[in-house]
């Protein structure tokens, strides 16, 4: 069989793992819906949910999409399509495929046309990824047993710790924005542009609060993140 | 847990995985279709220079994350990758608006919906963009729009620390002064955020029970 990065079969394999994906979604999503619903969660505040992720997704996810872009250029669309649709990112997909162009002593400049060093490195990006979605199921009782634990024993401290462990997430990336300041003001861009969503969140907060526009709650945090990447366009040029 | 935990755990379970044979199935059937089986030093070789620092994110993301994003939103997060980046980030604003806290039944509920709602969208992004890639190509590639895309990062958790940590800014002090230092001290772990999470989570514990223990929060 001739082999394309950019063949029927491989769109054909593309298409089924995303319908598999979109499948998967919908079955919890459903659910958890319909749960919602019986233990007495407002309706509107589901939709309000479901309205305000798919809102302030789009951004992120076209990001997602310059990854599949980025990688198209020597893997064709399909393979880096199901990639980055299933456990990927680009933070690992693209050292993977450079990990086994490397052992191969090939270049990614070009597309790949021998179908041997192609499936290599779709069993690279596949195997060294593989523990983020074999371990849930081995791990997630213990995990879920031993929060249980901690909010048995003292609800106020369990809450604490839920509180905790996302202001642990969000200290990470925060800090990681200051990664660049010692390079100069080119350095300083990601905190104005931090600053900047920030402030505009807190505007949102004042219009919501002070204004009674409580329908921008759907949509703050797209607005903002938004109103900081338009931001990052026009000073990027002016301090870059 | 209850019995909708204890189902959402059997289904979740049956789901991932159906998604570890969907996934080993791609490069499978890649070899078989174009009869291409790769030589396994090569497959080595190459899983050499990424498993040992994938390996190690794998486990310590499942340990760290499976607790704010429940039961149901793990198992679909997990699959669907872009946890840091968006999965997290958009449950814990889901959670946020609607005044539901993580690891309740509600927390739970919400935060699968969140996650649900932001596979769905990425997937159908992802599925319309590959459909007309001739044309957005030229448009994603262009430098006007780089630094937009450079910095969604600042751009996403700005917005949502400034909710978050003006609400917790007790707990929040020392993982942000630790994690600002760490960056300033040493900026080449930049790349390495994703390990660095697991180490923000530890550094927020502490400080949170030495608070909790000495009333101040």
């Amino acid at each position: 069989m001739k082999f394309h990065t950019n063949s029927t079969f491989l769109y054909i394999l593309a298409i089924c793992v995303i319908v598999f994906v979109l499948a998967q979604s919908f079955f919890f999503l459903i659910r958890a819906y319909r749960r919602g619903k019986e233990i007495g969660i407002d309706k509107v505040k589901l939709k309000k949910t479901i309205l305000s992720t798919a809102v302030f997704t789009i951004a992120p996810a076209i990001s997602i999409l310059i990854g599949v872009v980025t990688l198209s250029k020597f893997l064709g669309i399909p393979l880096p399509w199901i990639r980055m649709s299933v456990i990927g990112a680009i933070t690992y997909e693209l050292p993977a495929a450079t990990s086994t162009a490397n052992a191969l002593g090939i270049s990614l400049s070009e597309t790949i046309t021998n179908p041997k060093i192609y499936s290599a490195i779709a069993w690279v990006m596949t195997l060294g990824i593989l523990p983020s979605i074999v371990l849930p199921p081995i791990l997630m009782k213990k995990i879920q047993g031993g929060m249980i634990k901690i909010k048995q024993k003292d609800s106020k401290w369990g809450d604490l710790f839920m509180t905790s462990m996302f202001l642990g997430m969000i200290s990470a990336f925060l800090g990681m924005v200051f990664a660049d300041v010692r390079s100069g003001i080119a350095g300083w861009i990601p905190i104005f542009v931090l600053l900047c969503s920030a402030a505009i969140m807190g505007v949102c907060g004042l219009l919501i609060k002070k204004c009674n526009m409580k329908w921008l709650e759907t949509y703050a945090l797209a607005i903002s993140m938004l109103g900081a990447m338009i931001f990052a366009i026009i000073i990027t040029p002016v301090i870059g | 847990m209850n019995d909708y935990l204890k189902t959402t755990d059997r289904y979740g379970k049956i789901w991932i995985w159906t998604a570890v044979v969907v996934v080993c199935m791609v490069p499978v059937a890649i070899c078989l279709y174009y009869n291409a089986w790769p030589e396994a030093t090569a497959v080595l070789k190459g899983l050499l220079g990424v498993a040992p620092i994938y390996w190690t994110v794998g486990v310590i993301e499942v340990i760290t994350y499976t607790p704010m994003l429940g039961v149901g939103g793990t198992y679909l997060a997990f699959v669907t990758g872009n946890l840091t980046s968006l999965k997290a980030p958009s449950a814990l604003n889901a959670m946020e608006n609607a005044e539901v806290k993580p690891g309740t039944e509600e927390g739970e509920v919400i935060s699968t919906i969140a996650i649900a709602t932001s596979s769905i969208v990425t997937t159908l992004v992802l599925a319309v963009g590959v459909c007309i890639l001739t044309i957005l190509a030229p448009i994603l590639d262009s430098p006007v729009l780089k630094p937009a895309f450079d910095n969604i990062l600042p751009a996403l958790f700005g917005g949502l620390a400034v909710v978050y940590v003006s609400k917790n800014w007790k707990l929040a002090m020392a993982p942000l002064i630790f994690m600002i230092a760490l960056f300033l001290l040493v900026p080449s772990l930049a790349g390495s955020v994703g390990i660095l999470v697991p180490v923000g989570v530890i550094i927020a514990l502490v400080a949170a029970r030495i608070m909790y223990k000495r009333g101040i929060v």
